[in-house]
């Protein structure tokens, strides 16, 4: 009892204490509160923007080994065609040797050898000369010939002129034209007549009645009359009576149909209008391939210090570095 | 006065005598003058002597076929007339006939008719005439081979086709076997037959050359006859001018000594073909110039230059020594040599010559090709502007390299020349003066 009595008196000290104690609690609550928040906002923004840094670092480096990666395979694509281009510049330059060496060569033999065209040329003028005295012995020998024959007419003349004048002989009592006393020998003439036979009956000439020596006829320089064509009668053309009603029918504008004033191309341009009404409408301009796994057919290009004669190495995706474990002193 | 109405119907009178006469008459009436020949169309003569053709004596014919020939002469529109009225099957007929006068008559109808234009060649050719010309020619009267010779030289003159026509028919072989006859007309005609045939393509002239003619045909430039070398020139010029190759063949052989004698021995016209040949043949390439020159070329173009007075002789010498200068200056200088050049710009300067001598063009030529400066001097005198520009242009070439060149051209006063050349600052004229200038120290050029 006494122990209540006591307890019942401090009683009121405990509600009041109590009472204190709650009240304050309730008072620092919403501090309390306010600041629990505070902390706890703080941190989730520490965490998230940790996150957020963490995720831009992994992005970063994934396009930093991207972008290496494309940058390496465009240089090693550089470095082949540049290779290539020594190589085939070196090769020009050698053929290029080749060739001038091989086409001077040959032009000098063949095709303006000196040389030869000296030779050919000497032998030119030695084949003039040849030609030349060939065609001098041939003209000589042709006039040689014209005039033997003209010697030969001659005495022929000659022989037919004494021939015919054979009676001029001179006799034992009278010495001939040609055979005067006076003279020491007998003139050449007089020889000939000696030796020619008399000339025979001159034999008959038969004149072909059918020459061209008739008499001409008079030439008649009258101008040949022929009958001139009369020209036609002119067609008897009619006046055409130009009356109002055919004046207007003249002079009325035109109201085509509907078939002519279409232009020609009409339907050529409608299909261009509607090619370029679907353009406007349309995204892009890529057309839908089938089979598209059939076009993508890029080779994939291995880095430079990655490959080598027998493929790939494996560092860099099986291994970093060289591990040995059964040199390991401790196993696992 | 009514002379051919008359003498028509006495072509149909009985006796043939009378007939024959009358043809005659006819005939030398149209062989006169070309209106008379016009009425003989006109009156309705030709169809007449056709239809009375063919059961005739050989006398009518051979007056109805000198008929023909005196219409057919004059102009192509009366030829024309002749073959419309059907005349050449009936001249055929007469190639076909065993007299030899008959044939000579109607081949020369034939060969007049086809002288005047392709068409009327090429209905000569349809009605068949081509294989009796041939036969003719291989007769052996000589006045039937040279009218023959004749007519198928006027048929081949006209165009490729009918010119293959002829050969078709072999006609090569027996004009070539005819070069070695002795008869001068023959030769003549010969000549020109083959000419003509050769003129038209490479083919037709390998033709021609590989019948062998070729070391005959210079014999030929030897004849006493002119126009036989005129003729053989003219063959040679039509097959040199195709191709290089058959101007070599015609070096090769010799032809070019020839034709340099040829030129030698002719005057006027007649060397006309042959300075032609030299043109030609230096014209192709300059290994065949080069040919020429040594076989002496020149001095024969050069004294032609000189001597003759026609104007196309005289075009035709300046163009062929143009020909053999402007390959390298090696030949310019054998042109330059034998100082051609001042009296061709003298020719140039004179103002009666006419234009198309082309004596320009072989100036340019050969000047842009010459080194050899002791022929430029003389000209650097006379020279207007347009030739100058040249001369001085190739002084600028050479004087800059050689010092001896530049001492002559002090001293025989080229320099004072070419200082008083007034040229307008800019042109090309100009340049060459500065680049001769800067050879020299400056006292000098003052």
């Amino acid at each position: 009892m006494a122990a209540l009595a006591r307890l019942q008196e401090r009683l009121t000290e405990l509600w009041e204490e109590y009472y204190c104690r709650n009240r304050s609690i309730d008072e620092e609550r919403t501090i309390e509160y306010k600041a629990a928040v505070k902390i706890q906002s703080c941190f989730r923004g520490y965490r998230v923007r940790a996150y957020l840094r963490y995720l831009n670092k992994m992005a970063i480096t994934i396009q930093k080994w991207w972008r290496g990666y494309q940058g390496r395979r465009y240089f090693r694509n550089m470095v082949e065609t540049a290779y290539f281009i020594m190589k085939m510049n070196f090769y020009n330059e050698m053929a290029v040797r080749i060739q001038k060496w091989w086409r001077g060569y040959y032009v000098r033999k063949y095709v303006h050898n000196y040389y030869a065209l000296k030779k050919y040329l000497e032998a030119v003028s030695l084949n003039n000369e040849i030609v030349r005295n060939q065609l001098q012995e041939y003209a000589e020998m042709m006039e040689n010939e014209e005039k033997r024959k003209d010697l030969e007419r001659k005495e022929k003349e000659k022989k037919y002129q004494a021939r015919k004048m054979h009676y001029l002989l001179s006799t034992e009592q009278i010495p001939g034209i040609y055979n005067s006393p006076l003279r020491k020998s007998p003139d050449p003439m007089e020889l000939l007549l000696r030796e020619s036979k008399p000339l025979g009956h001159r034999l008959q000439q038969k004149k072909s009645p059918f020459s061209y020596d008739l008499y001409d006829w008079p030439t008649c320089r009258r101008p040949p009359t022929f009958s001139t064509l009369q020209p036609l009668p002119p067609i008897g053309k009619q006046k055409p009576q130009v009356t109002f009603f055919i004046f207007q029918q003249r002079h009325k504008p035109l109201e085509p149909t509907l078939r002519v004033a279409t232009s020609i191309d009409s339907l050529e341009k409608a299909r261009e209008e509607m090619k370029w009404e679907e353009w406007k409408n349309r995204i892009h301009d890529n057309e839908f391939l089938p089979f598209s796994s059939y076009n993508k057919n890029k080779k994939y290009d291995p880095s430079i210090i990655r490959s080598s004669k027998y493929g790939q190495e494996a560092y860099g995706t099986k291994h970093f570095r060289e591990v040995q474990p059964k040199k390991w002193v401790v196993s696992k | 006065s009514g002379v051919i109405s008359l003498l028509r119907p006495l072509l149909l009178d009985s006796v043939p005598t009378v007939q024959h006469t009358a043809a005659l008459a006819l005939g030398r009436l149209a062989n006169y003058n070309d209106d008379l020949a016009e009425a003989v169309v006109k009156e309705d003569i030709l169809p007449q002597l056709m239809y009375s053709l063919s059961e005739q004596n050989r006398f009518y014919k051979k007056a109805a076929a000198f008929v023909l020939r005196a219409v057919g002469k004059h102009s192509p529109q009366l030829a024309q007339a002749i073959v419309q009225c059907g005349a050449l099957e009936m001249l055929v007929i007469c190639l076909e006939d065993f007299d030899p006068g008959v044939k000579e008559a109607a081949s020369w109808a034939l060969g007049y008719i086809a002288r005047h234009n392709s068409e009327l060649s090429q209905a000569v050719v349809d009605s068949g005439a081509v294989p009796l010309l041939v036969l003719c020619i291989q007769e052996p009267e000589i006045a039937l081979k040279r009218i023959a010779a004749s007519t198928l030289s006027d048929i081949s003159k006209h165009s490729p086709e009918l010119a293959q026509t002829v050969v078709d028919a072999g006609a090569i072989a027996h004009l070539a076997q005819m070069i070695l006859n002795p008869d001068a007309k023959l030769k003549r005609q010969v000549l020109s037959a083959l000419s003509q045939i050769a003129k038209h393509s490479v083919d037709l002239a390998e033709l021609v050359v590989e019948a062998e003619i070729f070391p005959v045909v210079l014999t030929c430039l030897k004849d006493s006859d002119e126009y036989v070398k005129k003729n053989g020139a003219t063959l040679i010029r039509e097959i040199a001018k195709h191709s290089p190759e058959l101007s070599q063949l015609i070096v090769n052989s010799g032809g070019v000594a020839a034709v340099i004698d040829c030129i030698g021995s002719c005057r006027g016209t007649v060397r006309l073909p042959s300075i032609m040949v030299l043109g030609y043949v230096a014209a192709h390439s300059e290994n065949l110039s080069m040919a020429v020159i040594i076989s002496k070329g020149i001095p024969p173009l050069c004294a032609c230059l000189i001597e003759e007075d026609e104007d196309h002789i005289k075009a035709a010498a300046a163009w062929a020594l143009g020909q053999i200068g402007r390959h390298t200056p090696e030949h310019a200088r054998a042109v330059a040599v034998t100082n051609v050049l001042p009296t061709l710009l003298a020719m140039y300067m004179d103002t009666h010559s006419s234009e198309d001598l082309q004596i320009k063009a072989t100036l340019k030529s050969i000047l842009q090709k010459c080194m050899y400066l002791p022929a430029l001097e003389p000209l650097l005198h006379d020279a207007p502007l347009n030739i100058m520009k040249h001369i001085i242009g190739q002084f600028s070439k050479v004087l800059p390299h050689d010092s001896q060149a530049r001492r002559l051209f002090v001293t025989t006063g080229g320099l004072k020349k070419v200082q008083e050349i007034k040229a307008e600052p800019g042109s090309v004229l100009q340049e060459y003066i500065n680049i001769i200038n800067s050879c020299y120290p400056e006292e000098i050029v003052r």
